[in-house]
């Protein structure tokens, strides 16, 4: 805030439309930034956020309204031009090409050369060294982008912007894929670049982020324009109702459940990763009827391939899982689903949890297509299909009601509301939700909690894998933190600490 | 001993000899696909090169004229694939598939116009130069048909193939237009947020393949041979589309692998020429079944470039 230079507006974005064919992503959305600022843009998955941010950065034109950097009307045309007004963009999905290195990612498109185009990478390696030093940014600028992690890949990208001189950077959701350390970095980071005379516009969706860095915050809801706001003066709860149109309870209500039965039980599992290292290495779990079990922990410490074991999709090298008293090592999927009733929620849900080309009702169906009443002697009933679906459309809330659109035509959280009514129809006894909010905003987060909850409520058991700690402390009534492939430490959910298990989750002894 | 001295010239001449046509068509190859454009039309591109390097180089005399045009020709379906894949993103398959039937097309119908209704050319009054022909011979360096004389008293067309496979590689790996190119075959988007031009650099690397690949065309026609048949280039584009591959999307991997494939033919034609009992036919088939051994093992092991094949949607601008 000290920082905050406000005789100095970097970006106005005045009235600016965005029509895509019918559809108005932006209608007449207005933002200032000062110098030195950071500023948030706030606003649910599909406000038109990005496609506001896209069209400072020059991705894509305006159909209406102006932008002035620095107090002067500009065009932006395309990337080279905002570049050239000294606006850089990070994107949610990184835009870097793998097998380079940091210093040929950075350079790239003004690379240094010597005579005839020839490439002078040690010169690229020097710049590169010298502003990562300036601001803070540790890199190795001759290691490949597929070895290094996710935050130095974020590193990269704001250096890839302040190598073209930014003085206006824009971060798409840049939290979205850190762990809480990295974030801790990331803050260090942006308060350097504002003390450097830098305008930071942040796209989130997550209010104490908001807190924690920004100044002002403008809040878009349906692409239109709602308030511009000093982040000291408000509560996250206000922001939260601003962003979301009503009130939202960020506090999940538990109902008091007795434990029951033991549902599940792993043993000693080992299971290996696509380059044979052990990811899941002799874990031992147990999981309760009645029961919301967390697994806290960083990505890539062996829950993908743990969830996928539990599933049947990847092959459990040693160690058993027991069902019951039955044992179901290395049982098919189809077996998992439909003989055990053991259902999940996939991680990625366009990848595993929906064939997108199908349309909503197709999907809901695609654990029971096989049986009576949605197929006979091997026929498909689209009457029933079709009345199924739209009887979970119904019941499930997912929009829009009809049925036979794509699932690719959904948002993300009525994606995963289709994925949660076909689990949940299906009527598992045993229920893996891996990161079932992941990119979903606000509304949508709150709706899928409820469902995890009313699962427990009546006696499944729940296993729930998340990266977000917050998450895993709201909802389960137990967590395990997971580390290297193996359970450190199971903590009770009402018992929680945050720093312990944060501790833990980074291989620490508690 | 004498003799074996120079089978192996023989049969190492005969390889590079026939690697030749295969390398300028692979290292197109390579180009277009670092770009995120797969050309299976260099069958077509190579068919059509040979059909026009051989009737410019039969009207004007002129080898180099000849070699040229082809290029030229098989540049000119380079273009219409950029055009369909790049501008209209159509499938980059079917296009390809489009561009061998239209090499094959163009080649027979023009070949038909301007021969009598013949599908192949008369023989061309000067091949392309042996550059290297005055070192061997009575009373010069080396003796003729000797060793030396095998190997490398060769068409300038084998030359100017190394010399590509040198200058390709510079250009990818040591310049910053390589780097460009590689950038937008691995991820375009990044490519594009950094204001370089997918567009220009893919139209940039469809068009030199096609260049290439007839080129290649014209070092079979007017080189290893002195005509345009219609039989002339069969599969070739194919090989060289294989040698690509199993070269790992690399010049000098390409170059080796289209070698090995030249060697198998050398092979054959050697086989041949000592009357070796086996049916020349199944002889002839070698170098194919040594493409599909290679790519059937090389295939899944080899990473090809991150976006190839994948349409690029700059999105609504």
């Amino acid at each position: 805030m000290t920082s905050v230079d406000f005789t100095h507006k970097a970006v106005e974005m005045i009235d600016v439309v965005k029509k895509f064919g019918d559809f108005t992503a932006n209608d007449r959305i207005s933002l200032t930034v000062h110098r030195g600022e950071v500023h948030a843009l706030l606003g649910e998955n599909g406000a038109g956020k990005t496609t506001l941010m896209n069209c400072l950065y020059g991705l894509y034109r305006p159909t209406e309204g102006s932008i002035r950097v620095n107090g002067q009307e500009v065009v932006i045309s395309d990337p080279n031009v905002a570049i050239g007004h000294g606006i850089g963009m990070v994107h949610q999905h990184f835009k870097l090409v793998e097998p380079f290195t940091v210093a040929e990612n950075i350079v790239l498109g003004l690379e240094p050369t010597k005579a005839l185009g020839l490439l002078d990478l040690a010169e690229a390696q020097r710049q590169v060294a010298e502003i990562s030093e300036r601001y803070g940014l540790a890199v190795d600028p001759q290691a490949r982008i597929e070895d290094i992690s996710v935050g130095s890949q974020q590193r990269v990208e704001i250096l890839k912007a302040l190598y073209r001189g930014a003085e206006i950077l824009i971060l798409d959701e840049p939290t979205a894929v850190l762990t809480p350390r990295e974030i801790k970095e990331l803050i260090t980071i942006i308060d350097n670049l504002t003390s450097e005379g830098k305008s930071i516009i942040i796209i989130t969706h997550k209010l104490h982020e908001i807190k924690q860095v920004a100044d002002y915050c403008t809040i878009i809801r349906r692409g239109k324009f709602i308030d511009r706001v000093e982040v000291d003066k408000v509560s996250e709860h206000e922001l939260a109702a601003k962003m979301v149109g009503r009130d939202v309870s960020f506090s999940v209500t538990k109902n008091k459940v007795v434990r029951g039965d033991r549902a599940l039980a792993i043993e000693q599992l080992v299971v290996r990763d696509n380059r044979s290292i052990a990811a899941v290495d002799r874990l031992d779990l147990e999981l309760y009827h009645s029961e919301i079990l967390g697994i806290a922990g960083v990505d890539g410490n062996g829950q993908s391939e743990l969830v996928e074991a539990l599933m049947g999709l990847r092959p459990v090298e040693s160690g058993k899982v027991l069902l019951k008293e039955q044992d179901i090592t290395n049982h098919t999927p189809r077996r998992m689903i439909s003989d055990h009733r053991v259902c999940s929620i996939h991680e990625d849900r366009q990848k595993r949890g929906l064939v997108l080309e199908f349309d909503v009702a197709e999907n809901l169906i695609l654990e029971t297509y096989g049986r009576a009443p949605f197929s006979h002697r091997g026929v498909l009933d689209h009457g029933e299909i079709y009345r199924f679906g739209d009887q979970c459309a119904e019941n499930f809330d997912i929009r829009p009601r009809t049925t036979t659109q794509q699932a690719k035509a959904l948002s993300g959280g009525n994606q995963q509301k289709v994925i949660i009514a076909r689990e949940v129809s299906n009527n598992p006894d045993i229920l893996i939700a891996s990161q079932p909010t992941r990119g979903l905003d606000v509304g949508a987060i709150e709706y899928v909690h409820q469902a995890l909850l009313e699962q427990r409520d009546k006696g499944k058991a729940v296993l729930l894998i998340s990266f977000e700690l917050d998450e895993i402390i709201n909802v389960a009534d137990r967590i395990a933190v997971i580390f290297e492939g193996r359970i450190i430490g199971i903590v009770d959910g009402a018992e929680a600490d945050e720093n312990r298990i944060g501790l833990l989750m980074a291989g620490g002894t508690a | 001993m004498e003799s074996y001295v120079n089978d192996i010239a023989f049969i190492i001449g005969t390889t590079l000899m026939y690697s030749t046509p295969l390398v300028y068509a692979a290292v197109g190859g390579v180009i277009t696909e670092r770009s995120g454009i797969i050309n299976i039309g260099l069958e077509g591109m190579m068919y059509f090169g040979a059909f026009v390097g051989a009737a410019v180089a039969y009207f004007t005399g002129d080898p180099w004229m000849g070699f040229l045009c082809a290029g030229l020709a098989g540049a000119s379906l380079g273009l219409l694939h950029a055009i369909a894949t790049v501008s209209f993103s159509a499938e980059q398959i079917v296009s390809g598939i489009a561009i061998n039937f239209l090499g094959v097309g163009f080649a027979l119908f023009i070949s038909r116009l301007v021969f009598d209704g013949a599908t192949q050319t008369l023989t061309v009054p000067n091949k392309i130069p042996l550059p290297l022909d005055f070192l061997f011979g009575e009373g010069k360096l080396f003796v003729s048909a000797g060793f030396m004389d095998l190997v490398f008293n060769r068409f300038a067309t084998v030359y100017l193939a190394f010399l590509l496979v040198f200058v390709a590689w510079f250009v990818l790996y040591k310049t910053s237009l390589g780097m460009r190119l590689r950038a937008v075959g691995e991820h375009p988007e990044a490519a594009d947020s950094l204001g370089i031009s997918v567009f220009k650099i893919r139209y940039g690397a469809v068009i030199a393949s096609g260049f290439l690949a007839g080129l290649g065309g014209a070092a079979m026609s007017i080189a290893v041979v002195s005509r345009f048949s219609n039989t002339l280039i069969s599969g070739h584009g194919f090989i060289a589309l294989a040698a690509m591959i199993f070269g790992k999307w690399k010049p000098q991997g390409a170059l080796l692998a289209c070698l090995i494939f030249g060697g198998a033919k050398g092979l054959e034609i050697f086989m041949g020429a000592k009357g070796v009992p086996i049916p020349s036919s199944l002889l002839a088939t070698l170098p194919y079944i040594l493409t599909i051994v290679i790519l059937v093992g090389w295939v899944g092991r080899s990473q090809p470039p991150a976006s190839i094949g994948k349409i690029f949607d700059k999105g609504e601008n």
